[in-house]
């Protein structure tokens, strides 16, 4: 626990793990140490249904550059989306 | 040292123990074979979970001729896969120290309960298990020794304490009650050489024992052959004399 930056969203959606697919409940966002990437520290996305246990986890680890883009690619895609009408709002 | 005709043979296994509370956890315990009586040591896990490198480095210790006890901290958080469950605990914020340590004195305890151990008992942590072993050399009486590797947080602002992290280690450095072996990169971001020195001032002022190695062009976690920060010299001179201190206190004693 070398920084202790995390934080848990709520979401909803899908994500295919080792297993296949299963739904997905929260997403933990964290800035510490990744298991694969070769790095210190890295932004790490955990996508997860909890009620399923640890094993329901689809993971990714970004460097920093690479989280940013991503976020703001997610952002652009959503606006294209909210332009067009494509948005599906309960 | 061991020589090329004595006789080794080493057992390991998992065991459940009375933890924090007298709550049952499981452990990591490898021991070397024979009547011993064998020194002990608690071999707190890292950030990334009770994983392979653990099981590996209990084993090493057990071949150094100790018992060597690692206690799964993440226990309560379910069993999967060690980085599943150790991403579980991420996103929690980490366990919360009180537990930790009651985790450790009961592995003490446990230690110091068989029969083929000498009673005397060290702590060794990496990283988060690195701030762990000080705070335990701090918090639980017992210990004859105390190795922090690389371990962040220990000295902490106050913006950085939290509930389940609700006092800064160095805090309790009055308290400290054993030998301190610290070893570290100056290529970390955490513990940053800066707050490293922090420390050594605080022992210092209290008359600690301690001894600390900083290494040059090492980061965090250099140690570890796997990842790649693996530092190979770096590595092999903190080893040596990691177990040059554990003997000085735990066999030699």
């Amino acid at each position: 626990m070398c920084t202790m930056i995390a934080q848990q969203i709520e979401i909803n959606g899908s994500g295919k793990g080792t297993t296949g697919w299963f739904t997905l409940r929260q997403a933990n966002i964290s800035y510490d140490h990744p298991f694969n990437l070769p790095a210190e520290h890295a932004l790490n996305i955990d996508f997860v249904n909890e009620a399923l246990g640890p094993g329901a986890r689809v993971a990714v680890e970004l460097d920093e550059r690479s989280a940013r883009a991503l976020a703001a690619a997610i952002l652009e895609a959503l606006a294209q989306a909210e332009h067009g009408g494509y948005l599906e709002r309960p | 040292m061991y020589q090329t005709d004595q006789y080794e043979g080493m057992l390991a296994e998992t065991v459940m123990y009375p933890g924090h509370q007298g709550q049952l956890i499981n452990a990591y315990f490898a021991r070397p074979l024979g009547a011993g009586p064998f020194p002990g040591l608690v071999v707190i896990h890292h950030l990334p979970g009770w994983d392979e490198w653990y099981r590996e480095t209990t084993r090493k210790f057990a071949h150094h001729g100790y018992l060597a006890f690692s206690p799964n901290l993440y226990y309560r958080d379910g069993h999967g896969a060690p980085e599943d469950v150790a991403a579980k605990v991420r996103a929690a914020g980490g366990v919360a120290d009180d537990q930790v340590m009651g985790d450790v004195a009961g592995a003490l305890d446990y230690l110091r309960s068989l029969p083929y151990c000498s009673g005397k008992v060290g702590v060794f942590g990496t990283c988060s298990g690195g701030r762990h072993a000080f705070l335990a050399a701090c918090r639980v009486k017992g210990f004859a020794a105390a190795v922090d590797c690389w371990g962040g947080r220990v000295v902490m602002s106050k913006d950085e304490l939290t509930p389940k992290q609700p006092v800064a280690p160095v805090d309790y450095i009055a308290d400290l009650s054993c030998p301190l072996l610290g070893i570290f990169g100056e290529e970390d971001q955490s513990p940053t050489p800066e707050q490293v020195d922090l420390l050594e001032q605080a022992l210092k002022q209290h008359g600690k024992s301690y001894e600390f190695h900083r290494y040059p062009n090492a980061g965090h976690g250099f140690f570890y052959h796997n990842r790649a920060n693996y530092r190979q010299a770096q590595a092999v001179d903190g080893w040596e004399k990691l177990f040059a201190f554990l003997a000085r206190y735990l066999k030699n004693a």
